[in-house]
């Protein structure tokens, strides 16, 4: 039997016995959709080129490894935020929690209370981003999520809101394995900010699909959790619309393992995606960025700013491309992935790649790894800063450039101070 | 105040030496200039002295205020009192200059068991000190020495011995990469620091640095030694006739 035919062999066998959500019919119609495509492509298996890096078994087997949770002591992140809070535990909404489930400017509904009716605009968007990011690269576990979600939120923005949704999970159980799908339409003109943080789960699946239409401007400010054993493949797939806007932020300290995939389409003129990320992972740390940004319109714009910190045999990966398609020309795109390795044991696997069919572009990509500069150690030492302290300046110095793409200053601050604050705990 | 006798030193990786034995004391209230050709280990000297990596020193010792220097971290020397002004300031993108200060004056405090200064007490006196340095706001702001010119870092260098007011200060090639007018101010920012309690060590090429910043004592190097001390007219004879004189008569 050869290699495709014992994945889906594989896959069949894992999916015995799990039956879909119950639903109303466009949800089910989606569902059935998105187990077809699962059917077809099978489940990862470290055999594929899209996983050389990252070992997919403890994402697609059965049972969820487990994960301790937690007590971190630190204050809750985004607390001086005005901010609509949606609150998850384990993988389920928790409305004691939550704040009321309205905002001016969106409407925002619970996916299970969406999936039941049998008509709703949801379906235009649930799946559907989702099934376009599967080609020509395949996502299995997207699928997988598409098919199996069952909670998350459904957010049509209609206006420019100024108090951003954060969406918060909790992780309580050592063997919770959650998958939340999210959708979120922003009209032509509208804004939204989407904040995200927690450690989710043992072993978390989720997906993002978000629809930016002419004009409209999304942007993703994500903490993710520091449980160490936690487990986490997430995809965001996002289609913009002329002269819109899509930024989006990740920062990641610890967590065992970490697949984070960004899946963009450039579809209307004067679009601008930037998707940046920074990850300090320390000894039994596993990081993956994949990115994936397609342009097929004309004088687009898009960035990849990627940092990983790693020390004591930590792992991180990112593959990142570029594809611009024929016609799209005056394309801007630029991609950075750099790694800082403080000892000899960890390592940065890196796949830069870049496909271009228009011939008036401007595409730059880079990849490095590199040890501390021992010339600017120097300098701060002779400035009687202690090494361990400037060790730490020279972390924040390196990942300076991938949180400069958060655009609020606001939100920058509290990322970076919650960087400041991971450093300083390390070092008692 | 600064005492080496007699110090030998080689690079770690190279069977290389570079200093051959210098003997040097520098007083407190004195500014002393080392003068010398390129190569003739000026600047290890000041990289030896400060705690730099690379160097191993194979004789010889160095104190500060009877304090052996060599067996300290560079950190550690820096909070017993000794600066060093970097003749190419290094550039660290996404650290804020302002941030970068205070975290260099609070280490140095809490080393040496002092109070940390507040931010409200930090931020008056570096507003202070940088105006007489013409240092505006925006560069305290911005990154260290991240797209400053020439004559920035060096001016941020002198900001920085200012802040942290140490006790022997070693100015390294602090003239070069500098127009008239940047030394002026940079040389003013020098003068306004000396003071009974503090010692300089002032390296460099030419002698017109010695213009505004005048020594008590200028000494020649060449080929990792001292070879010969003399008063501030000793700089204006190395102007006038170079180093050759002086090493054909010492040869």
């Amino acid at each position: 039997m050869n290699a495709v035919a014992k994945k889906i062999e594989a896959t069949t066998a894992r999916l015995e016995g799990m039956s879909l959500p119950a639903g109303g019919k466009w949800a089910t119609e989606a569902r059935e959709a998105a187990l077809t495509r699962l059917r077809t492509m099978g489940l990862p298996d470290r055999r594929d080129e899209y996983w050389k890096y990252t070992r997919p078994d403890t994402l697609t087997q059965t049972d969820a490894p487990e994960a301790s949770v937690l007590d971190t002591g630190e204050a809750p992140l985004f607390d001086g935020f005005d901010r609509l809070k949606v609150v998850f535990v384990d993988g389920v909404f928790d409305a004691e929690q939550s704040d009321d489930l309205s905002g001016e400017g969106l409407n925002i509904e619970r996916l299970a209370d969406v999936a039941a009716k049998d008509i709703h605009w949801a379906r235009d968007v649930y799946g559907v981003l989702e099934n376009n990011g599967q080609s020509p690269v395949e996502r299995p576990l997207a699928a997988l999520n598409s098919a199996f979600a069952t909670d998350g939120v459904v957010i049509h923005v209609t206006g420019k809101v100024s108090r951003p949704v954060n969406l918060i999970y909790r992780h309580k159980s050592d063997s919770s394995d959650a998958i939340l799908h999210h959708v979120i339409k922003l009209d032509a003109g509208a804004e939204l900010t989407v904040l995200e943080n927690g450690p989710a789960a043992a072993r978390f699946n989720k997906s993002m699909e978000v629809d930016v239409a002419d004009g409209a401007a999304f942007h993703h400010v994500r903490a993710q959790g520091r449980d160490h054993e936690r487990r986490a493949v997430t995809h965001i797939f996002g289609r913009l619309g002329t002269e819109s806007v899509f930024k989006s932020f990740t920062l990641t300290v610890n967590g065992r393992l970490t697949r984070n995939e960004a899946i963009l389409e450039l579809t209307g003129d004067d679009a601008v995606a930037h998707v940046a990320g920074a990850c300090l992972g320390d000894g039994d740390f596993h990081h993956d960025d994949t990115v994936f940004v397609t342009h097929d319109a004309v004088n687009c714009e898009s960035r990849q700013v990627f940092k990983k910190v790693l020390r004591n045999g930590a792992t991180g990966v990112f593959q990142g491309k570029i594809l611009v398609q024929p016609g799209a020309q005056k394309t801007d795109g630029y991609q950075i992935s750099q790694s800082l390795l403080l000892d000899e044991d960890s390592q940065f696997l890196a796949k830069p790649e870049l496909e271009i069919y228009a011939d008036d572009v401007a595409c730059s990509h880079g990849s490095t790894s590199g040890a501390i500069d021992e010339e600017a150690l120097f300098y701060l030492r002779a400035r009687g800063v202690p090494k361990d302290i400037a060790t730490d300046l020279m972390v924040l110095s390196f990942v300076a450039e991938a949180v400069d793409e958060i655009e609020n200053e606001d939100l920058r601050d509290e990322m970076l101070a919650r960087l400041e604050g991971w450093l300083e705990r390390r070092r008692d | 105040m600064l005492e080496i006798k007699g110090l030998k030193v080689q690079l770690e990786d190279e069977d290389k030496q570079i200093l051959k034995g210098v003997d040097l004391k520098v007083e407190a209230g004195k500014v002393h200039a080392i003068m010398g050709p390129n190569g003739s280990g000026k600047s290890t000297l000041s990289y030896v002295l400060s705690g730099k990596d690379g160097y191993e020193v194979t004789d010889g010792s160095a104190s500060l205020n009877g304090e052996d220097l060599l067996e300290l971290e560079a950190e550690e020397r820096a909070a017993l009192g000794l600066f060093l002004a970097f003749q190419y300031p290094v550039e660290i993108p996404g650290v804020g200059n302002m941030t970068f200060l205070r975290t260099a004056v609070n280490s140095q405090r809490k080393a040496r068991g002092e109070e940390e200064l507040s931010a409200k007490d930090f931020l008056q006196e570096i507003r202070a000190k940088a105006k007489t340095l013409k240092i505006d706001a925006d560069m305290l702001k911005r990154p260290v020495n991240v797209g400053f010119s020439g004559g920035e870092k060096k001016r941020n260098e002198i900001l920085q011995m200012a802040m942290l007011e140490p006790k022997m200060c070693i100015l390294d090639e602090t003239d070069s990469g500098l127009d008239v007018d940047a030394m002026k101010l940079v040389s003013e920012g020098v003068n306004a620091l000396r003071d009974e309690g503090r010692g300089f060590l002032v390296i460099t090429h030419y002698q017109r640095l010695l213009d505004h910043i005048k020594p008590d004592v200028v000494h020649i190097m060449a080929d990792g030694r001292i070879i010969k001390t003399g008063g501030p007219e000793l700089a204006l004879e190395v102007e006038k006739n170079g180093y050759a004189d002086i090493l054909a008569e010492m040869a």
